[in-house]
């Protein structure tokens, strides 16, 4: 009897050990990329091809590089300037469309649906040339309207299907009290709907704030000189002196510095952003 | 009496709520009312179905015009119409037959380790455990780090002289000699791979992970007490019932690894042996300013995309019936 239960014991044991491990695995292979930039961006001269897993003596020598460096800062800005106002105009745009997507039936609603779906499937390159051309016209070449405008077809369909699917969760009785209260739609929007959807607004935000802040193939296209780029592209041209003299200390402090701000974001709120990715979109 | 206090009724309500929920006094009027309502839902839709007009639709009919003729990019208002040449052009090009192979294979070989990953990490997220919100943060990580850092970190680390990868490979004994990950043609390919799974692996997971918990859990229940051994659970009860979720979320990480460009870009920097259709495109639309000939190539891909649409959306029409 005893033994049967040391026995039991032994396997259970065995078993969460091996979850354990696998769980650390896993662990290790998610972070230690992000873990081996930090390390070498603490490392500068010649002591950034040490292969020491450990850092050995920490200079912050390259993140004072990276912070002189005005163009970077320039770009961080507008990186920074880009993703607000694409996430803003995006949640103005869906917030009104999603309402009477999620609570009414009317006809071509289903179309509406499936066209923001297609959209999301489009490749970027299968605009590039059509937007380019009306940034010509519009005038916006190398200035933050332009990446604005066209991240808005990155953001857009995926905020749309986001928002409706939250909209609709709202209970009906909410919505039926309001109009026996004399609301009218757009009161019961504005009034009723906004504040209950707040996390859900905070949640798909954040999803086209990260979005945009991502976007490498329109920042590179749309935008010409350095005060203009965002900072995927800064990074992206970032090179040394010559060819084959990369600053990667440098690189890994500035690449350490754009991160850090998406990391504590999606820490902080990964329960919501994860609510967002899945039940929120079709994609699941 | 009945009626007298219905007919007070009707007008309170059509005092205090307006059009809503008058009563209606006949089939004309309540047409008016659902035509009247109907134009303010139109309303509502209006800014974004104009902001997809205008960023979506416009530019992607362009794109599709101007791959019928021979716009440059410094005079995108003066060219002239060439038929389908570009599209002969295209199907000469061996360049553009390698960037078609290349995509192929990343899809195809990145998908589904993505798929068997993060169905691991998914049943992993699944379970109840202490710290799970942790590694729930941790899986996310990879997929917030902006694809251009992710790629430039994995250039550093799999560098061919002073990587990483290469240092720990040679320390666990797998490999004798440094190995060009990036410089090697075929390497390169598997390091394109490699960072793509690595990178979106998690959302993978998040998405099966949704699939999991929607499934009726009592399932689960049942085989725990029945002492079931996990392996069969999995294979009996798990796979079959999702399979649809599995197949969706593939069609859908299909579709994004057929338009790779920044990771390819970053680390094949402008190589046509290693290049995507998106960076084959881009390179002749931007860097040779040759529009029509760089439209074509979108459009070849944009056919590419639809054809892998079609199957993505009818599946999703299932769910999107659930929805209304």
């Amino acid at each position: 009897m005893i033994k049967a239960e040391n026995k039991w014991k032994y396997k259970r044991l065995l078993k969460n050990t091996a979850f354990a491990g696998i769980c650390l695995v896993v662990a290790a292979c998610c972070l230690f990329p992000f873990y081996w930039a930090v390390v070498s961006s603490f490392r500068d001269g010649a002591s950034i091809f040490s292969t020491d897993l450990w850092p050995t003596h920490i200079s912050f020598e390259n993140y004072k590089t990276v912070f002189k460096d005005k163009t970077f800062l320039c770009s961080f800005w507008n990186s920074a300037a880009v993703a607000t106002m694409t996430a803003f105009l995006t949640l103005a745009v869906c917030l009104f469309a999603a309402y009477p997507l999620a609570r009414h039936r009317f006809p071509g609603r289903k179309r509406v649906l499936m066209i923001a779906l297609g959209v999301t499937t489009l490749p970027q390159v299968a605009v590039l040339s059509g937007m380019f051309e009306l940034i010509r016209v519009l005038d916006i070449y190398n200035e933050k309207a332009a990446l604005v405008l066209s991240y808005m077809i990155i953001t857009v369909p995926f905020t749309l299907w986001t928002m409706t699917n939250f909209m609709r969760s709202i209970p009906k009785e909410i919505e039926e009290a309001a109009i026996m209260d004399g609301a009218s739609q757009s009161t019961i929007l504005t009034k009723v709907f906004l504040p209950i959807l707040g996390p859900a607004i905070v949640t798909t935000g954040l999803l086209a704030f990260i979005a945009a802040w991502n976007e490498f193939l329109f920042a590179l296209t749309f935008t010409l000189t350095n005060q203009a780029r965002t900072v995927p592209v800064s990074l992206a041209l970032f090179s040394g002196a010559s060819q084959h003299e990369v600053p990667y200390g440098l690189i890994m402090a500035a690449s350490v510095l754009v991160t850090l701000p998406l990391v504590v974001l999606v820490v902080i709120f990964q329960r919501r952003i994860i609510s967002g990715l899945t039940a929120g979109s079709v994609k699941g | 009496m009945k009626g007298a206090i219905r007919l007070k009724e009707k007008e309170m309500q059509s005092q205090n709520s307006g059009e809503l929920i008058r009563m209606p006094e006949s089939s004309k009027q309540v047409c008016a009312v659902k035509t009247r309502r109907n134009l303010s839902y139109w309303l509502f839709l209006a800014p974004c179905l104009l902001t997809l007009a205008l960023c979506a639709g416009w530019p992607l009919l362009k794109t599709i015009y101007f791959s019928f003729t021979d716009a440059a990019l410094d005079s995108l208002s003066d060219f002239q119409f060439i038929g389908i040449d570009n599209f002969i052009n295209l199907a000469r090009d061996q360049d553009w037959w390698i960037a078609v192979k290349n995509t192929f294979i990343i899809t195809v070989v990145a998908v589904p380790l993505e798929t068997i990953l993060g169905m691991v990490i998914a049943l992993i997220l699944h379970r109840n455990f202490k710290g799970r919100g942790w590694m729930r943060a941790i899986v996310l990580v990879p997929w917030t780090i902006p694809t251009i850092v992710s790629a430039r970190m994995w250039a550093w680390m799999l560098n061919d002289v002073y990587g990483i990868v290469n240092e720990l490979l040679i320390g666990v004994g797998i490999i004798n000699s440094p190995v060009p990950w990036i410089a090697d043609n075929t390497l390169s390919i598997v390091s394109i791979i490699l960072v793509d799974v690595w990178k979106t692996t998690p959302y993978m997971a998040l998405l099966l992970l949704a699939g999991l918990q929607s499934l009726p859990q009592d399932c689960f229940e049942a085989a725990e007490v029945d002492s079931i051994p996990f392996r069969k659970v999995f294979m009996k009860i798990i796979l079959p019932l999702m399979k649809p979720t599995i197949v969706v979320a593939m069609i859908f990480r299909g579709l994004e690894t057929f338009k790779i460009f920044d990771l390819v870009y970053i680390l094949s920097s402008g190589n046509s042996a290693t290049a995507t259709m998106s960076v084959f495109a881009r390179k002749h639309l931007v860097d040779y300013a040759d529009v029509g000939f760089g439209s074509a190539a979108a459009t070849a891909l944009l056919f590419f995309i639809a054809f892998l649409s079609i199957f993505y959306i009818s599946f999703n029409r299932k769910r999107l019936n659930k929805l209304s």
